[in-house]
């Protein structure tokens, strides 16, 4: 296991992503709360990223409705902790069994009725409107007024019931994003991830070559629906509140999937590269405008979205392959 | 409830759906013949909406009479932005085009934020509280100017498309890309003012909208949702499914506020989208691709 993990992975790049590893271990010794903040959202988008990309990178299915599994994640995980008092770490299994049976759901009448494409985009943010609009009726979750996690003033950080300070939320962040990547690479190089990219390719002629290809495609929906569920429940214990106008609007399906496409799609360093630049540019932003005394509402989004417009107009396939290719590394960026 | 209710919020449905459909049409017609989704419809809906606020409440000029010179502000602005900033996408992948089109409509939904700020603005005319009566029903005055108005921009489109020859080469690019080069067709000509078309049925659609509803600049992602559904539903790239889909979901949404409750009347709309998605991807009027 080991042994595959990092035997085809070059010496310097391993060398390079220890050193990047150990830094942002040491990281909360020297940050403080606010940077830490910014850490933790960066991780939670390099994460979901990650999640995401199963699905559009490697399997080429474009989902636009991934909020729906962050809702799903965060509801289930925040009712069974505040009503029963069951852990969140428990409660994850819960948020990931629904998570896998309404991605199931979804990609079975997907693929069964041969909606593709587009289409298939479409039928993803149905599903994640029709949730959304669901929690709003559901009054057991408190309905559209939105439902709350119990909060005091910590003066210890409780790992069992994640209720604490930011610096364990920096660590959990951090250690999700890095098994993500992990599992992900591990799954890249197996034999579903050599399904996976032959779909993504062609699928009609990886049908020809004799790839279950409805049930491979399912397997990577089910996948990235149980991954970012978990980034769902994460969510709910961090920000201790949920309210479906929020969870599962169409904005958070598409704040998740802007950090994967913007630094390489199909890429594992991809997703991560994209969070820290897309984050780093809004916080850069916050602070310059502060700092400017500016104080008007929306300028900054406006900023934002040029510098998103320019880098898709120049860099159609993100910023990872490009600067891969800048600094004289060789094969395919991963 | 006498069955009077009924047949009255029934109508407002196709009246207010008519309205929809239009907005929906100009998406339908840019993915038939551009094959670019436009995931900018709504923010481009309500930059509409503000202009034809902006014009009442400065000049006093009615919405209705003002749907003309927005279509052709939003004409302009979808050809200008085709030509320059969508075609070099044409070729890429859709997840591309659609960071790309996400990126518009950040920026325009937040220029709004930054000129009007966040705060609902209307349009009230003198006629807004007029209806007609035609034997049990009782017709809201605004929403039939406005349904009346919807049919009469999609009858013009319709028959632009059909019968001039700058429509017919339009037609020819949708259906044979290499083919309508090879006859020498101006291709990313003809797609922008495709884009500018679209764009202008969204201006048209955004001005009479400023009559039915409230706008915020956050609006968007509705609209582009609702259009999307309505495109759906009625057949992407068919135009009288448009606005055959923007009248069926135009009256499911009202029986469904009537019977249920108002605020869940979306549900019933994206249950009909996914329904038609399952058992009739093509649409209620589409051609199997």
């Amino acid at each position: 296991m080991i042994g595959r993990l990092v035997a085809d992975v070059p010496r310097r790049a391993a060398l390079a992503l220890s050193v990047f590893f150990l830094v942002l271990l040491v990281v909360p010794w020297f940050a403080n709360d606010y940077l830490l903040t910014v850490l933790i959202l960066i991780f939670y988008f390099a994460y979901t990223g990650q999640a995401w990309n199963i699905m559009m990178g490697f399997v080429g299915q474009l989902s636009l409705g991934h909020a729906i599994y962050i809702g799903l994640g965060g509801y289930t995980a925040a009712v069974l902790f505040s009503y029963f008092g069951i852990s969140p770490w428990l409660g994850s299994f819960a948020a990931m069994l629904l998570a896998v049976l309404c991605g199931a759901i979804i990609g079975f009448l997907a693929f069964r009725f041969r909606v593709a494409g587009v289409y298939f985009a479409i039928l993803t943010i149905a599903f994640a409107e029709f949730a959304r609009i669901g929690f709003d009726h559901f009054t057991y979750v408190g309905g559209s007024a939105g439902f709350f996690l119990p909060v005091s003033n910590y003066s210890q950080s409780d790992l069992w019931t994640l209720r604490g300070k930011p610096i364990m939320f920096y660590y959990l962040s951090l250690g999700m994003t890095v098994a993500a990547v992990i599992l992900c690479h591990l799954m890249i190089g197996s034999r579903i991830g050599y399904f996976w990219q032959a779909i993504r390719e062609d699928e009609e002629a990886a049908r020809a070559v004799g790839i279950d290809t409805f049930r491979y495609k399912l397997l990577a929906v089910v996948i990235s629906a149980a991954m970012t569920s978990l980034a769902g429940v994460f969510f709910a214990f961090y920000y201790n509140n949920l309210f479906p106008e929020e969870v599962f609007s169409i904005n958070r399906s598409i704040e998740l999937i802007l950090a994967p496409i913007f630094g390489g799609l199909g890429t594992l360093f991809g997703p991560i590269l994209g969070a820290f630049l897309l984050t780093g540019l809004a916080e850069t932003l916050t602070a310059a405008w502060a700092a400017l005394g500016v104080d008007v509402p929306g300028a900054k989004q406006v900023f934002y979205g040029i510098c998103l417009l320019l880098v898709i107009t120049v860099l159609p396939d993100g910023v990872w392959p490009w600067l891969y290719r800048r600094l004289g590394l060789a094969g395919r960026p991963e | 409830m006498p069955t009077d209710i009924y047949l009255n919020v029934a109508v407002s449905g196709v009246l207010t759906g008519l309205v929809y459909g239009l907005m929906a049409l100009g998406l339908s017609v840019i993915f038939g013949v551009v094959r670019v989704v436009n995931f900018a419809h709504g923010e481009m809906t309500t930059v509409a909406m503000y202009l034809a606020v902006v014009l009442f409440a400065t000049l006093g000029l009615d919405p209705l009479l003002m749907m003309l010179p927005i279509a052709g502000v939003l004409f302009v602005f979808g050809y200008a932005m085709q030509r320059w900033l969508i075609n070099p996408f044409i070729s890429r992948p859709e997840h591309s085009q659609f960071i790309l089109l996400v990126a518009v409509a950040i920026i325009l939904a937040n220029g709004l934020l930054i000129v009007f700020g966040p705060d609902a603005r209307s349009v009230q005319t003198s006629y807004a509280f007029d209806s007609f009566m035609i034997g049990p029903l009782i017709v809201d005055a605004t929403k039939t100017f406005a349904g009346a108005a919807a049919i009469a921009v999609a009858a013009a489109l319709f028959a632009f498309f059909r019968f001039t020859r700058l429509g017919t080469a339009i037609r020819a690019c949708a259906d044979n890309y290499t083919g309508a080069q090879v006859v020498g067709l101006n291709v990313p000509r003809l797609y922008a003012l495709t884009f500018g078309l679209g764009a202008a049925c969204v201006g048209a659609a955004g001005a009479m909208l400023a009559l039915i509803t409230d706008v915020t600049p956050p609006l968007g992602p509705s609209f582009t949702l609702l259009a999307f559904v309505i495109v759906i539903v009625g057949g992407l790239g068919s135009m009288p499914g448009a606005l055959a889909g923007g009248i069926l979901i135009g009256v499911v949404a009202a029986m469904a506020g009537l019977f249920y409750t108002p605020s869940a009347k979306g549900m019933f709309v994206f249950a009909i989208l996914v329904l038609v998605l399952l058992f009739r991807p093509q649409g209620i009027f589409g051609r199997r691709a």
